[in-house]
């Protein structure tokens, strides 16, 4: 490809599309320092809205919300996906292809239809709505992402180093402990990263499965969207953005031990 | 691991697997069963579900009501995964075809947006299209001043038309095609990496033996690049096009009253309607999309690079 109208039309569409990307967000990070009520009225910058969110009683208590349904639901999400991740690379056993296709359906299945199954569940179980059912509900669908991150780790192992430290008399769980863990520890890092994140993120799955006094943040957010724009919500907004970023970079260093896969979660 | 006993290996393995397999039946399968059994019954009198066996709920989503959102849903989710591969593809191919350093950077452009939080991404279409937005500030702005000026110079219909245009705000917002530039945004990412992960792996080779046998640019690409990267293209367009059917933020958000899908009619069955039974339905109909969706993806057979693998597992 050397020149040529093709190669234009190419870096044009490169440009374009990563601008189509990039001025949404950065229209609403400029939005939040918006000194005026009204989005349409520019009064010049100010921190304003950024000192109300900080005073809002409801956004904290969202907050720690989110950060206890994120928090619980990755810790559980990582070792069972990283236990199943391990089983399904290692060993061959009865059922494993439908056993594998069930744990392919949360990723793929429509969230809306996914939301749906479980409150039904849950209203059918005489469950009462609330944190835990959040949390239930971010570990069903987080395993299957912490078990195909592990797993895409595991598939590039190399085994000989295990057979190295058996011949060093090294038990089994000394192998696994000294060797095992500490290799795959960047792929499980990636995976709850990941959970982590997905469950940060999630709204459709939180909206029906959550009951009274368990708004996270996304549902504040959404709820705030619904009742009319406020400028509360782009600094809330540009907040989570910036909290986003910093996730990235984090996995990005994360990845510069860890081989080329998870460089692009 | 290797120097187990059979009955160990059982063990170990049975320890592995518990967890994750009683989580995804209980929370899991039996949910998704339950929905399904719940699609053959009956919304009862005060609002519960009889579960008895009819297909009146499938029967019902022949209704003209549904079948127009359905269509919609169908055509939005279409044109949304066609725009997705137009702007896509091209780009996988020029990101293909940087340097190895400069594509991971690249890489990571494309993905840095995607773990921001969707709802916020979706708002802010919201800030930019709605009638105070930017579009319309620019619309009814200087373009509008501009298309003045132009009808005080150039009287002419032409002109005059076009500065009755700008007066009124685009009116973008609650259209079809605000849903879509909200989809399009919201799942792109998800139509490049399977493309550029396959025009990655195509040995450019090829295309400077095609062109010694003298075919042109644009046979090399229609008989050769094209039939070998087919298997991204149609990877990606599996994984924007399921997510676009099942949209339920982006139409709430940006499609306002007049324009609603399929995930929105699932959503006021359970939460407004309170019909569980016929949105049991339409959810099982989604699901069928999905399952048909799935297998065309695996058939393709885009495995087998874990770096991509994991990239569409983080999305």
């Amino acid at each position: 490809m050397k020149g040529g109208p093709l190669r234009h039309f190419l870096n044009a569409n490169a440009l374009l599309t990563f601008t189509f990307l990039y001025a949404p967000i950065l229209i609403l990070i400029l939005y939040s320092f918006n000194a005026s009520k009204l989005a349409y009225n520019w009064r010049g910058l100010s921190l304003r809205w950024y000192i109300e969110l900080f005073q809002d009683q409801a956004i904290g208590s969202a907050l720690r919300n989110s950060l206890i349904v994120a928090l619980s639901s990755t810790t559980i999400s990582t070792i069972f996906g990283t236990m199943v991740a391990l089983a399904m690379e290692r060993y061959d056993f009865w059922g494993k292809l439908p056993f594998d296709a069930l744990l392919y359906l949360p990723i793929i299945i429509p969230d809306v239809a996914m939301a749906v199954m479980l409150l039904m569940f849950f209203v059918l179980a005489h469950m009462p709505l609330g944190l835990y059912t959040i949390i239930i509900s971010h570990v069903a669908f987080n395993i299957s992402f912490v078990a195909v991150v592990v797993r895409a780790r595991l598939a590039q192992f190399d085994m000989t180093v295990e057979e190295a430290a058996a011949d060093l008399y090294a038990d089994n769980w000394q192998t696994f402990r000294r060797v095992t863990l500490p290799l795959l520890m960047p792929g499980i890092l990636g995976g709850a990263l990941l959970a982590f994140t997905l469950s940060l993120d999630d709204f459709v799955i939180t909206f029906f499965t959550s009951g009274p006094g368990s708004t996270t943040l996304p549902l504040r957010i959404y709820s705030m969207v619904k009742l009319g724009v406020t400028p509360e919500v782009n600094a809330l907004s540009s907040m989570m953005i910036l909290v986003s970023m910093v996730l990235v970079f984090i996995s990005y260093l994360l990845q510069r031990g860890g081989g080329p896969q998870i460089a692009t979660i | 691991m290797m120097n187990l006993s059979p009955r160990q290996r059982r063990v170990s393995l049975l320890t592995l697997i518990a967890p994750s397999l009683f989580w995804l039946i209980v929370f899991f399968l039996v949910p998704l069963l339950i929905v399904a059994a719940m699609s053959f019954g009956q919304r009862g009198t005060y609002g519960g579900v009889e579960w008895n066996l009819t297909l009146n709920n499938f029967g019902r989503l022949a209704d003209p009501l549904y079948l127009k959102i359905f269509r919609r849903s169908f055509m939005i989710a279409g044109i949304t995964t066609i725009v997705c591969l137009l702007i896509g593809y091209p780009l996988a191919y020029w990101i293909a075809r940087r340097a190895p350093k400069r594509r991971t950077l690249f890489i990571m452009l494309l993905i840095v947006p995607f773990w921001t939080n969707f709802l916020v991404r979706t708002y802010a279409w919201l800030l930019i299209l709605r009638d105070q937005g930017l579009v319309n500030l620019a619309w009814t702005g200087p373009l509008h001043s501009a298309a003045l000026w132009l009808a005080a110079t150039l009287p002419g219909g032409f002109t005059s038309s076009l500065s009755q245009l700008t007066a009124a705000p685009l009116g973008l917002f609650g259209t079809d095609l605000a849903i879509i530039i909200g989809l399009v945004y919201g799942w792109l990412p998800d139509m490049v990496l399977p493309c550029y992960a396959a025009i990655e792996r195509y040995d450019f080779s090829l295309s400077e033996a095609a062109e010694d046998l003298y075919a042109n640019r644009l046979r090399t690409f229609t008989r050769v690049v094209l039939p070998l990267t087919l298997p991204g293209i149609m990877a990606g367009s599996v994984l924007v096009f399921i997510p676009s059917l099942g949209a339920y933020i982006t139409p709430d958000l940006l499609g306002g009253a007049r324009s609603v899908m399929i995930g929105n009619v699932i959503y006021s069955q359970f939460m407004a309607a309170r019909d569980y039974p016929f949105g049991a339905a339409v959810a099982m109909g989604l699901m069928a999309v999905m399952v048909i969706g799935t297998i065309i993806y695996f058939r393709m057979g885009t495995s087998g690079s874990p770096e991509v693998e994991s990239v569409e597992a983080g999305i």
